[in-house]
Order: structure tokens, then sequence, then C-alpha cells
């Protein structure tokens, strides 16, 4: 009977337990995670804030999870290191466990960028756990100004889940465009645009050279982009923590003054325990399609790796949900005999803002396509001759999925497809397979 | 598995699925009440031209990848139905970006929805003579005059 063991309990750990079952059954599987909760939708922090979900809704497997899948946990523990040759893990507590088939999936940890006086700031916080949300919900209320540095998917989600609870949102991003890692400068000028008229400040191209402790001397000093209704805001701002009011002060001068302040500057891979047990890394901890890393029998798999992806070819770091989901569940498939390696993975996010819907998938450094820009919608398609590499849609954005299968098989796109999405541009073969095969195709 | 299978030779191109399908899950009972006036929001979607057409909608794939693309575990398999959870579902797209078949569809309170075999729609169980359900048969299966929507087993159990 083979012992697996799993580091961590999220997406790509449950894929792994998902996978490991769908052939063994009698294995015993035991989880170690540093965090003490019951499994969640890690991008449900900014949605539990807007008052979209509660603790009992962001659960992401139900509470008898465990149990019907015969789990062992052990929570609130952390994995100090990996002896690939005696294949123990040994934890904090000193204890040690031994696997014969191991997963790391440790995520990734804020990546924060230091400037003069960030120490003194008394509340502030990063914005990726149960406990980061649980922070700010304690911290921040209608009096609280909140500075976000990092216009990142995390730190915008982390604005749009504060905005009706505080009293202002400012965002200070270091790059000449807000989401930078996953959009092109027209269509994040639209997402800024569309926060922006939803109350979010932004200084963008700017960024934080000095944290300084006690509030400028009078509202008038601040010189916000918007002018006087916000600069009344902050003068009438009666700050509930009055002896703790910091000022940052940007690059070009401007002075913010904050209550609390959220680092949401980008993430690093948690890839010490491999590197340190002497697997090989680059950015990311450095596997194949199964999951597999450079040490016999242990896998690694989610927002700690590095994968290709099938746009381009390249290998990067893609740190989203649905691919640490199929990597962790190729891992179980393959430690447990069955495999079914994951040759699919692609750049895809899918984030709404203040009710506007962005979906986009693949790469932008091709040619445009097709782009079709209105009031109500905006959608560029990016590819080279019936090659599709990419695309962005902003607010018309139905059947979506069908293009990115496209992007996953490689499939010839063409002109009617590329205007409306559907199955009838396809041949009737290709059809008839879809909608008359038994198991539905993957 | 239960599975609805289109025969595209049959389909005439009508519609009617998607009337019958908007119907059953707004509850069923009188389509022109339902309906009249309102944008429908049908699972199934009827494709085509004067040539061709046929109807599309969820086929509760094995190996489905809006279940593992859902950022808040809101869909899972209950009993061969691939099933979304709407009060977990926090409406973020992403299963629309990730079924290859375009089968998710917005509701109008921004949670998803799809087509679920009508397993929760009461109007379309099919009851013994005690009155007891013992399965469901799908409004689009059951309403096609044109029989162009078979469901694999006549009915799906309860
Ligand atoms: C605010 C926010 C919004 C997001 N929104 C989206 C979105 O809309 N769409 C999307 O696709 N992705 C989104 N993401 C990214 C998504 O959450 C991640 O890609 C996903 O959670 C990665 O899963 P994972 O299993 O690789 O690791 P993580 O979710 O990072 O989990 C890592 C696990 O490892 C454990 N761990 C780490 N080190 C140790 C150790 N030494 N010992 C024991 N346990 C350890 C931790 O306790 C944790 O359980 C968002 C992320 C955040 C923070
Ligand atoms: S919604 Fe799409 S991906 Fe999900 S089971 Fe149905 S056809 Fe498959
Ligand atoms: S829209 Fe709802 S069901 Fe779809 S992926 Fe997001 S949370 Fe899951």
């Amino acid at each position: 009977m083979s012992k697996y063991v799993i580091i961590g309990n999220s997406s790509a750990a449950i894929g792994c337990i998902e996978g490991i079952r769908k052939t063994d059954t009698e294995g015993s599987i035991t989880l170690i995670a540093s965090e003490p909760h019951h499994c969640y939708g890690r991008p449900l922090i900014s949605y539990y804030l807007e008052g979209k979900t509660d603790a009992e809704h962001m659960k992401y497997r139900p509470d008898s999870f465990y149990a019907d899948n015969g789990v062992e946990t052990m929570l609130g523990e952390n994995v100090t290191g990996i002896d690939p040759i005696t294949k123990t893990v040994t934890l904090q507590n000193g204890n040690s466990l031994r696997y014969d088939k191991l997963l790391v999936a440790t995520g990734s940890s804020p990546r924060v960028f230091p400037a003069p006086g960030m120490d003194s700031v008394e509340h502030k916080t990063s914005f990726m756990t149960l406990n980061d949300m649980k922070y700010l919900e304690k911290h921040a209320d209608q009096r609280s100004r909140i500075l976000i540095v990092g216009a990142g998917l995390i730190g915008l989600k982390c604005a749009e889940g504060l905005k009706n609870r505080v009293l202002s949102v400012t965002v200070v991003e270091f790059m000449k465009q807000i989401l930078p890692s996953a959009l092109t400068p027209k269509a994040a000028a639209r997402v800024q645009a569309q926060m922006e008229a939803n109350g979010i400040h932004f200084y963008i191209n700017n960024a934080v050279g000095e944290y300084k402790k006690a509030p400028p001397a009078s509202a008038d000093s601040v010189t916000l982009r918007d002018g006087s209704e916000v600069s009344a805001l902050l003068a009438n701002a009666e700050s509930k923590y009055p002896d703790n009011t910091y000022t940052a002060v940007l690059k070009d001068g401007t002075e913010i003054p904050f209550d609390i302040l959220v680092l949401a500057t980008g993430v690093t891979p948690n890839t010490a325990l491999v590197k340190d047990a002497g697997g090989t890394v680059n950015r990311g901890i450095v596997v194949d399609a199964d999951s597999r890393t450079s040490l016999p029998d242990i896998y690694a798999a989610g927002d700690c790796t590095e994968s290709v992806d099938v746009t381009t070819g390249e290998t990067k770091i893609m740190a989203l949900l649905p691919n640490a989901y199929h990597q962790g569940e190729a891992a179980g498939r393959h430690m447990a005999g069955a495999a079914a390696p994951f040759e699919e993975a692609l750049p895809l996010n899918a984030v709404g803002f203040f009710g506007m819907h962005i979906l986009s998938a693949g790469s932008y450094t091709q040619d445009i396509l097709l782009e079709e820009d209105t009031n109500e919608y905006y959608r560029v398609f990016y590819g080279e001759g019936d090659k599709l590499t990419g695309f962005i849609l902003i607010d018309k954005y139905a059947r979506a999925g069908i293009y990115t299968d496209i992007l996953r098989h490689g499939t010839p796109i063409t002109e009617a497809l590329l205007k409306e999405p559907g199955l009838l541009p396809f041949s009737r073969e290709c059809r008839d397979e879809i909608l008359t095969q038994k198991g539905g195709k993957n | 598995m239960k599975k609805i299978y289109v025969r595209e030779d049959w389909c005439l191109g009508c519609h009617l699925c998607e009337y019958y399908c908007a119907n059953a899950n707004l509850g069923g009972g009188d389509m022109w009440k339902n309906l009249k006036g309102k944008a429908i929001r049908p699972r199934i979607r009827v494709e085509g031209d004067n040539n061709v057409s046929f109807a599309v909608q969820c086929r509760h794939c094995d190996e489905p990848h809006c279940l593992k693309g859902c950022i808040a575990g809101a869909i899972s398999i209950i009993e061969g139905v691939v099933s979304i959870d709407q009060n977990k579902c926090v409406g973020c797209c992403t299963c629309v970006l990730t079924c290859p078949y375009g089968c998710i569809v917005p509701t109008e309170t921004g949670v998803m929805s799809k087509c679920e075999l009508c397993v929760n729609n009461a109007g379309q169980a099919k009851k013994d003579k005690e009155g007891g359900i013992v399965g469901f048969i799908p409004a689009c299966v059951q309403n096609c005059p044109n029989n162009a929507i078979v469901v694999e087993e006549t009915e799906v159990t309860a």
C-alpha cells in the first residue's frame, strides 16, 4: 500500500488527492499544511470582504472531503525539510514522516520591496490568505484610508473588496499600466477607467519613496489628481487610529495619507524545500507534464512551479488556479500509476471589477487578427495566419471557452469563429464527436 | 452515465428547446406568463443556418474543465450530473472561459447556470403510480417535436 504525503492544502493539493483517488482508493494520504484552515478558494478572500461569500461558502470542498477521501490532515504544521534519500519530510515541531510519493504544493509568498519607513507602519498586510482577509476585516472600517501598493490581480481585487467598507482606496503602481502581466496597455486603460469610475484612485508609473509617521500638515498640502472631492473627504477623515496615521511620499513628491497599507507587489514561488533537497529550481520548481521534479518520487504542482505555455512554448510561472488544479491532478494520477499528463498549460484568467468582466488567455505578442472596440465591449484576438495565440474579451464573452479550447489544441481559427464563437464553423465530423460522444471529450 | 445527445440531421432549427429549457429552469408552468417580453436565458443553444442546425448543451464531461478550474469549488459531479452550487458561485466567469463548448450561461444575478439535465426541476419529474419521483425527463428532450434531442437512458434516475 502506497504512502502518499502532500505538502499544501489548496487547489494543487486537492487536485492531487482527487487524481490519486481516481485509481488508488487504498493508499494512505497525509496532507500537511501551514495554514490552519479547511481548504478554501484562495481567490475568494476579496469576495468575502465585498460580502459576496462567507466563511462557509468559501470552502473549496465540503467538510466531509478529507474523511470521504481517506485523508489524514495535519493543519497548522510547517514542513522544514525533505530528505530524498530516506524519503522523509521533517516538520517544524521536530516530527518526521515517511513517504513513498511526495507532492510539494506550497504555492507562493508575497514579494515585498522595502522602502524607508515601511517597518514603522503599524497596520500593514499582504493579501494572500484567509488570515490576511481577517486582518483587514478587523482593522479596516468606514474611517480607514487604504493604500495598496501594486496594481496586479491581487492588489486590484483587494481594492474592489475593500471599497465599500472604507473611506478611500488608493493604488500605487510602478509600471506604466495596471495589470501589467495580465493585459495589454489598451485593455488595462479600460479597466482602470472602470475602477476610477467606482472611486478607486490610481497613481500609475509611480512608487512609494518613503513612509512617514504623522499626518500631513493639512489636507491642502495633499496633491490629489482628482481634486476637491477627495481632499474634502480626506480632510474630514477622523482616523480610527489617530496616533497611527501615515503618509506615503511618492517618487514624484505626491503625499498620500493613509491608515492601512496593503502590499501587493508580486509573489515568489515557495521553492526552498525542493531546492534544499537538491531538486532543479529555476524561478519556479522545474517539473514535467506529469508534475515530476528532478528528484525521484517527488512531485510539485501549482504556484510553486514553472511550466510550458502552449501558446508560446515558453517556460513560465503561471500562478493561476486552473493550472494549479490540473498540475496537482496530473501528479496524483502519475503517483497512483495511471498517468494523465497535463500538456495544455496556458495563462488564462477571468476577473471582474465592479461588474466589468475581463476574460483573457494566451499571449499578446503576435499580430492582431481582429479588434472590436465599442462603448459596450472590447474584444481583441492575437495570432498568426490561422493560428490563434491569445485573446482579451471585456464585457462580451459568451462561450469564450471555445476560444480557450482552440488555444489548447492549436485548432485553426476562421474569420467566422473570431466574429462569433460556436460549433458551426467546425467540421461535421468534429461536431459529431462533441455532440454525440458518450463521455464528453476533455 | 446519463447524457443528452443531439441528432443533427433531425434538428430543424426551430429553437423550441431553448424556450422549454428557459421555462423549466424558471420553475415550469405557464410559458407565456414566465417568458413573455423577457430576454430568455436558456442553457441549451441552437446554432446553425438554413442548411445545418443543432442544439448544444453541457456534455457532462468525464474530465470537466469547468469543475477543475472553478475558483470557488462550486462545481461538482452529483450522480453523473455536473452541477453548480449557485450559493458558492461568485460569478468570476472562469468556467465560461474554460468550458470547451460554451455551455455555461450567466444568470440575471451574475452567478452561473448550466444544463443539469432537469434533475432539480420538479416540473420535469417522472412519477410512478403512487406519485413517487422515479426520474426526470429533460424539458428539451420531452418537447422537441422532431426527436432531435435524446437522452441516453430515457430518463434520469432520481
Ligand atoms: C487575492 C487573490 C486573488 C486571486 N484570484 C485568482 C483568480 O481570479 N483566478 C485564478 O486563476 N487565480 C487567482 N489567484 C491565484 C490562485 O489563488 C492560485 O493560483 C492558487 O491558489 C494556487 O494554488 P496552489 O495549490 O499552488 O497554492 P496556494 O494556494 O498558494 O497554497 C499553498 C499551500 O501550501 C501550504 N504551505 C506552503 N509552504 C508550506 C510548508 N513549508 N509547510 C506546510 N505547508 C506549506 C500553505 O499553507 C497552503 O495551504 C488569486 C490569488 C489571490 C491571493
Ligand atoms: S459545462 Fe462544459 S466543461 Fe463543464 S461539464 Fe459541461 S460541457 Fe464539460
Ligand atoms: S463563475 Fe462561479 S462556477 Fe464559474 S468558476 Fe467562477 S465561481 Fe466557479
